[in-house]
């Protein structure tokens, strides 16, 4: 069973109550050990691909080098071939054969190599899933109980629990009146400033009828009047 | 000093405006694991917690218990919860055993172990406002 189950298992059961485990030890210790076995195969598969890699390399040059070679007898085996000298040419052609067969064995060595290869980087691959799923599956736990743990500590602070602290509508009010109160504070500051600044002393005279003042629209129709009787 | 103290003296260093204009006030609680109680201005009632694991940073922040929920609502409240994940700007909605047998709802969001001070402070004061408009949206569903 995966640990996303097992969690899954451990919270329907109600085994989430702070300081209860909820994967046992003993398979976070499998667990682990699962870790580092992949992270040491990794670590093999590395050395073991270097070795092989440098093995194929070798096999492939020497496929080079005997193809190269028996180009060369080629050429002239034919020359001995022109110049009539069948013996010799019959020598350099033996030569020849035996030269492909030791080509024949380099060319299957390289191929098996080139598969090794492959196979080994596949299984490092696997090996990497694995660690990265298991890490994650770990990290879920961990989590869990480092959750768990806070819980502890949160309910040690404030004794009995943290719904001591009221029921959510009630905190949500006083909140709100919270809120509420500073902002009638701001406002009530703001007017008091008001009163107390050149604001004030402004409006006083304008209710006196002292300094500027704003025209209404009975003051305009005056003004359009006096205008026109004076055009006249 | 831990990385959960390195922060809350990062976020109480910050100008205001850094602190997207919240003041925050850190509390180490005691206990096996660290955790850090964050008050975000005036709402004593509504605490934020930061905890770290291994993997990363836990802020949460608790709604109300199970049993203030209305019992024959309860499925509607949590498919809407579901709902609102997904639109709730960096916190999810979760549940958990408080002890005793108890359920909390909470909101919560979790962060990488390299995340900045900035980081955090967005979080905090985005998942004490996400609490508050929680509890109020789903008023309709408690008791």
């Amino acid at each position: 069973m995966g640990i996303f189950n097992k969690i899954v298992t451990a919270i329907r059961g109600g085994a989430t109550e702070a300081g209860q485990a909820v994967v046992d030890a003993n398979a976070i210790r499998i667990f682990e050990q699962e870790i580092r076995d992949s992270k040491n195969a990794i670590e093999k598969g590395k050395r073991d691909l270097t070795g092989v890699m440098a093995d194929k390399m070798k096999e492939e040059r020497k496929v080079k080098e005997l193809s190269a070679d028996i180009e060369k007898y080629e050429s002239k085996a034919l020359q001995l071939m022109e110049k009539g000298d069948e013996a010799l040419a019959m020598e350099v052609a033996e030569k020849i054969a035996e030269i492909e067969n030791e080509l024949a064995v380099h060319k299957n060595a390289a191929q098996a190599f080139t598969g090794k290869v492959a196979t080994l980087k596949e299984l490092m691959k696997k090996a990497e899933r694995t660690i990265r799923d298991h890490e994650r599956e770990l990290n879920m736990v961990k989590t869990t109980e480092s959750v768990q743990k806070a819980q502890m500590s949160i309910n040690a602070s404030y004794g009995s629990g943290i719904g001591k602290l009221g029921d959510a509508k009630e905190s949500l009010n006083r909140i709100k009146a919270k809120q509420q109160e500073r902002e009638d504070r701001m406002k009530a500051s703001e007017q008091l400033e008001a009163e107390s600044g050149t604001g004030s002393l402004d409006e006083k005279l304008k209710a006196a009828g002292v300094g500027e003042q704003s025209s209404g629209g009975s003051d305009v129709l005056a003004r359009l009047r006096a205008k026109k009787s004076g055009g006249q | 000093m831990s990385q959960l103290q390195k922060i809350a003296e990062e976020i109480s260093a910050m100008d205001e405006e850094q602190r997207g204009g919240a003041d925050f006030d850190f509390q180490p609680l005691p206990g096996d694991q660290e955790v850090m109680q964050v008050i975000v201005e005036e709402r004593e009632e509504l605490p934020v917690f930061l905890t770290e694991s291994d993997s990363q940073l836990l802020c949460i922040c608790y709604l109300f218990a199970e049993e203030e929920v209305i019992a024959d609502k309860r499925s509607e409240m949590t498919d809407l919860m579901l709902d609102m994940n997904m639109p709730m700007p960096l916190s999810s909605f979760g549940k958990t055993e408080v002890g005793d047998g108890k359920s909390m709802y909470v909101v919560f969001g979790a962060m990488s172990l390299n995340s900045s001070a900035a980081d955090v402070a967005l979080e905090i004061s985005t998942l004490s406002a996400n609490a508050i408009d929680s509890i109020e949206a789903l008023s309709d569903y408690l008791v």
